[in-house]
């Protein structure tokens, strides 16, 4: 298993370990989600959870009042993802950009493939694999970035 | 709606966010232990939703706004 691909320097950067297709992976993908949120697809409902279930006036207002802003700060986080991705080294704020971005796309593959509880059923020949393999490449990536951002949390040492 | 009855915020469980990462926000937004944060979690996981913070209503619609940040499946709702 791959660990420590994202280290914490002294400078308090992080260095960044991913292989040559992983970064034209991660250049790539940010693009086609942006592309998504722009035109408001479907795919993309999960990037904007509701907050209020049972009073349709309030929700309205709190999407009216916190909508545009989750959006700018997930198309930054985007932006940065695709201009850092072939980085070896990222700030604090661009490491936490990332996982954001990461999250917004998982979510939004996750959507597209309809993913359950049960997990996913793929079967041989399924048109979907590839975005089944880069689902699962983006969990194991996530992961990883975790595991590097809470080893600096206060007890993120004790596990 | 009455003001002074504390809203609560609940996340419930959805298929897509990965256990490490969820306790790893609980951690980071609310400055939870990672042992608290690890039982919210796995409330949410096996019991389908979990009460992670309470306040007066304004408080509650910020910490449901930085949970959507991190695309958790977050709400609120007044206690009755």
């Amino acid at each position: 298993m791959a660990r420590g691909r994202f280290r914490r320097d002294r400078q308090g950067r992080f260095r960044v370990g991913l292989a040559g297709p992983e970064q034209e992976l991660l250049a790539m993908l940010p693009g086609q989600a942006l592309e998504l949120l722009q035109k408001d697809d479907p795919s993309t409902a999960r990037v904007f959870p509701v907050a209020y279930t049972d009073d349709a006036r309030a929700e309205a207002e709190y999407r009216e009042m916190m909508g545009a802003q989750l959006l700018q700060q997930h198309q930054r986080a985007l932006d940065t993802l695709a201009a850092t991705a072939k980085a070896t080294s990222i700030d604090e704020t661009e490491i936490h950009q990332w996982l954001d971005a990461v999250e917004v796309l998982r979510l939004v593959l996750g959507t597209q493939l309809d993913v359950s509880e049960d997990g996913i059923e793929i079967n041989d020949g399924d048109p979907r694999i590839d975005q089944f393999t880069v689902y699962h490449y983006l969990s194991m990536l996530q992961e990883e970035i975790v595991e590097a951002l809470a080893a600096a949390l206060p007890d993120g040492g004790t596990s | 709606m009455r003001p002074d009855r504390p809203w609560l915020v609940i996340v419930w469980n959805d298929p897509i966010n990965l256990m490490s990462y969820v306790t790893y926000v609980f951690q980071k937004l609310f400055g939870y232990s990672k042992e608290k944060a690890s039982r919210l979690m796995l409330d949410v996981h096996h019991k389908g939703r979990a009460v992670v913070s309470s306040g007066p209503r304004e408080r509650a619609e910020l910490d449901v706004f930085r949970l959507h940040e991190h695309g958790l499946w977050a709400t609120m709702e007044q206690t009755s």
